[in-house]
């Protein structure tokens, strides 16, 4: 897979290059400033989304906007629906636990795995051209959130024929794993990277398990010694010398030690743990893909069946009545037209 | 062995300061403070002594009871001290050495220690507790007595089968190695059920009174069912092994008869179950005393002896429970008073001990507990990778994801011996940490010598009052009798009567007092060499946990750095 999360933000090297900025294009993105807003069960947490470029589509060579969770979800939701096949980069998830959602770690998480996101989508050759990043990254808030309320409000027009097949989708994974027998493209090395993404969702959930488990263990060891050291802090009080001050050295030395452990459990966190969540989000956005592709081919399959239907019964209008034609005609266009789009 | 001394008080104390001076030369740095405690023992010792008249010192040579514990503390400690001073000379100095790289010393310090500690044979706990830690008794020219509890077998009541099959029973082997002079033999071992053990604790207590003695093991209400089950069974035995070697490593309690015949006596223990019965008590096997209803005389003097609370003399018990009532509300105040404030704060240091210790025991539990789980994830972490690895291998299409699912193998195999080392490292913490719950032990039995002491004053309170109300009922009878002309024939011979029991309760008075100093002396003795051994043995376990900790902690990080070295190249690439 790709390893672009490694990848500098710049397409070219460096952004203070001394050369004019329009030698090279290059789009960068940061995620920052997560503020807190609204009330209540309203309160919700919102990012500085900070764009410089020299390309010719954005405005100016610096963009500040201010984008919230959901804003980030519009962006892939659309860019799921348009760019299909392709790969499109995970999103953290959101938070069930209420009392979490808004404690400094999950925050800063969540900061760090959006700002992931949308570099992803920059550097994507083919992603970053697409007019939903400008309007995430450019828009001002009051476009963005007409926009994001028609998301998740009505359907727009093309996809009626859609809403159908999404419907389906909850039987996408049977179907993507052969279960449904007739209508399944497939060859060999394509069953082999379906199992292989399959089974590798797996592993990689195993190993994030553990390794959660293992920052947890850290943090409980560091705990365990704090108590330790005090604990052991008291009972030197209670003995005279040398032992009370080598008691109180040992319990100093345990809080000591206390402390590096829970930086060491943030560290694992954040350098072990979160990347492979990362990964595995990132292999269930390959399978939602896959699973996409699977309907898709379904979906071709039938309106070519359909297809077939209406042109013969064009023909049959044509042979015997005009006046229905007309519209017999314009239904086998539209039909046509959708199956180009499949 | 102890009579034979000649127990004068100038020798007593030079033989002491010689025995602090051969503390002071063979330890480093951690105990010379000991010095200062030392001049401190040896003036209490001193203020200790003088409480006593001077009669006294003939007594303790004269005394049938010559191998007495109870009137001869110093010689025991005079005993006990110099065998276990010699051996430390050097050893103890190199433990204390700063290694070079705790990663290499780490398998070694444990010989060493166990060196150090086989050579105080009735000093550290810390050898006695831990099997790995077992001393070699070839190196030593001093004593040492090893006691090893074994072969559990389910035994039957012969006798009393009234019903078919009797009640069974599981005698334990107790198998003793020794070279003390005092055994009969060097290896001898016999069979002995717990009821026995019982019995040797109870007899203990009697004669021990004011001395800390290891609590025994519980007696465990349990069905006859769970009392057969292995691991009860086996907890059992374990406890009494640990018992029975604090037993032996008590300088005055090895020396006990009743721990020789326990020890060596063949066949069924002959040891008369006491007149201690307060153990029993607790059991709910009350006997209800004749005595009540009968006409108490004057505590006899062997009785008094005793604490009234654990006799059947209820009657006295009766008393003595009134004294103290009367003690409490201060009616009248008591002729002697616990005015020794020492003793009073000493208590109170010892209870503020004990919970400090309770506090970190747990504490210990709850660490060792942590560094159990961190080994057992992170060993459940690697193999977690070592599937993805064989995973990735199997399903490789590219080159680069073999050299890539490589580099996680190493990795993978880093945490499992991580892991191991948690494994290891928990092992020894728990050997180490153990000292804190065997001295939440010891802690009970300053508490049972502390109790004799009050136990004691209360009996001499109870006397001194008595003797003050008969001798005002004597008055009495005098003046009522002399105002009758010629003598009151009656009232004479009831004066003469009052007369007797005032002399055998003066004499009792006179028992119980020197008892009482008797036991303030052990228990100050006992707190002192309780102090001194503890202080050595926290210090050794903290040298040991802490070595411990070191060594391993180099050994993980050595694992992942090598790892990290091996896998520099992703770190860079993604810079």
């Amino acid at each position: 897979m790709e390893s672009t999360t490694e990848q500098p933000r710049n397409i070219s090297g460096s952004m203070q290059s001394p050369r004019s900025p329009s030698s090279q294009p290059y789009l960068s993105v940061s995620v920052t400033d997560p503020v807190k807003l609204g009330n209540g069960v309203q309160a919700y947490i919102s990012y500085r989304v900070i764009t410089k470029t020299n390309l010719p589509d954005y405005q100016g060579p610096e963009k500040i906007v201010i984008r919230r969770y959901s804003d980030f979800v519009w962006l892939r939701d659309r860019l799921f629906e348009k760019y299909k096949g392709i790969f499109i980069p995970p999103l953290p998830e959101k938070s069930a636990v209420e009392k979490f959602r808004f404690s400094a770690e999950f925050i800063e998480m969540r900061r760090a795995a959006l700002d992931i996101f949308v570099n992803r989508i920059a550097l994507h050759p083919e992603l970053q051209h697409s007019e939903d990043l400008r309007t995430f990254l450019q828009a001002d808030e009051e476009t963005m959130d007409r926009f994001r309320f028609q998301e998740t409000g009505i359907f727009k027009k093309p996809a009626d024929l859609m809403q159908m097949f999404r419907d389906v989708q909850s039987k996408v994974s049977d179907a993507v794993l052969g279960k449904e027998k007739p209508v399944e493209e497939t060859t060999a090395d394509y069953e082999k990277l379906k199992h292989y993404i399959f089974e590798l969702e797996n592993h990689l959930a195993e190993a994030q398990k553990h390794a959660y488990r293992l920052v947890k263990r850290h943090r409980e060891l560091g705990q365990s010694l704090l108590d330790f050291g005090k604990a052991v802090k008291l009972l030197g009080a209670c003995e005279g010398e040398p032992t009370g001050k080598a008691f109180s050295d040992l319990g100093t030395k345990s809080e000591l030690l206390s402390i590096k452990l829970q930086k060491e459990a943030q560290q694992v966190l954040m350098n072990f743990e979160e990347p492979l969540k990362d990964y595995v989000r990132y292999v269930q956005s390959i399978k939602a893909t896959i699973a996409e592709r699977g309907t898709a081919f379904k979906q071709h399959c039938e309106l070519a069946e359909t297809t077939k239907l209406k042109e013969i019964n064009l023909d049959k209008l044509m042979l015997t009545r005009s006046d229905k034609v007309g519209e017999a005609e314009i239904e086998y266009r539209e039909v046509t037209a959708l199956l180009e789009i499949l | 062995m102890m009579g034979s001394e000649n127990d004068d008080e100038s020798h007593l104390h030079s033989s002491k300061e010689e025995m602090e001076n051969l503390f002071l030369r063979e330890d480093g740095d951690p105990l010379t403070i000991n010095h200062v405690n030392g001049d401190k023992s040896n003036s209490n010792y001193r203020s200790a002594m003088s409480t006593l008249s001077d009669s006294r010192h003939p007594s303790i040579v004269v005394t049938p009871a010559d191998s007495d514990p109870l009137f001869a503390p110093p010689s025991y400690y005079r005993e006990s001290r110099s065998p276990r001073s010699k051996p430390n000379g050097g050893d103890r100095g190199s433990s204390y050495l700063e290694p070079p790289s705790y990663a290499d010393v780490i398998f070694s310090p444990f010989d060493d220690i166990s060196e150090i500690n086989g050579s105080e044979d009735g000093g550290s706990r810390h050898s006695q507790s831990s099997d790995s830690l077992s001393r070699s008794p070839s190196s030593l020219s001093s004593d040492y007595i090893k006691i090893t509890v074994s072969n559990p077998q389910k035994e039957q009541e012969a006798t009393n089968s009234m019903i078919p099959g009797g009640s069974t029973y599981i005698t334990y082997q107790i198998t003793t190695r020794t070279n003390l002079s005092e055994y009969g033999g060097s290896d001898f071992s016999v069979r002995r059920r717990f009821r026995d053990i019982v019995t040797l604790a109870d007899r203990l207590a009697e004669s021990y009174r004011g001395f800390c003695i290891p609590p025994r093991p519980d007696k465990s209400v349990v069905e006859s069912q769970v009392m057969q089950k292995q691991e009860f069974v086996e907890q059992r035995r374990v406890a009494l092994e640990k018992y029975l070697r604090r037993l032996v490593a008590h300088p005055v309690i090895r020396n006990s008869d009743e721990l020789k015949v326990f020890l060596q006596a063949q066949g069924k223990l002959p040891l008369a179950t006491s007149t201690y019965v307060a153990s029993r008590m607790l059991d709910g096997a009350v006997k209800l005393p004749k005595q009540l209803f009968g006409e108490g005389g004057g505590a006899s003097s062997v009785e008094v002896v005793q604490p009234a609370r654990g006799g059947r003399d209820f009657l006295r018990l009766f008393k003595e429970l009134r004294q103290s009532v009367s003690n409490d509300w201060g009616g009248s105040k008591p002729p002697v008073v616990e005015e020794d404030k020492e003793f009073l704060e000493k208590k109170e240091k010892m209870y503020d001990l004990e919970q400090q210790i309770i506090n970190a025991s747990q504490q210990a539990e709850s660490l060792v507990k942590a560094q159990q789980d961190m080994g057992e994830t992170m060993g459940e972490m690697g193999l977690a990778f070592i599937k993805l690895t064989k995973f990735e291998n199997e399903e490789a299409v590219f080159n680069s994801q073999r050299a890539r699912a490589n580099d996680m193998k190493n990795f993978a195999t880093s945490a499992v011996k991580a892991s191991r080392f948690y494994r290891e490292l928990n092992s020894q913490t728990v050997k180490h940490l153990d000292t804190l719950h065997d001295y939440l032990g010891l802690m009970m039995a300053v508490q049972g010598a502390f109790a004799d002491r009050s136990s004691a004053l209360l009996t001499v309170q109870t006397l001194l009052s008595e003797l003050s109300s008969l001798g005002a009922r004597a008055e009495k009878l005098e003046a009522a009798s002399s105002k009758v002309f010629g003598g009151d024939k009656s009232r004479i011979k009831k004066i003469e009567e009052l007369k007797e029991t005032i002399k055998v309760t003066e004499d009792s008075k006179n028992v119980a007092i020197r008892e009482y100093e008797q036991i303030k002396e052990n228990n100050w003795c006992e707190v002192e060499r309780l102090d001194r051994e503890r202080r050595a043995d926290f210090l050794n376990m903290m040298k040991g946990f802490v070595v411990n900790q070191v060594g391993y902690a180099e050994k993980i990080a050595n694992v992942w750095t090598k790892v990290a070295e091996e896998t520099s190249q992703y770190g860079r690439e993604s810079s």
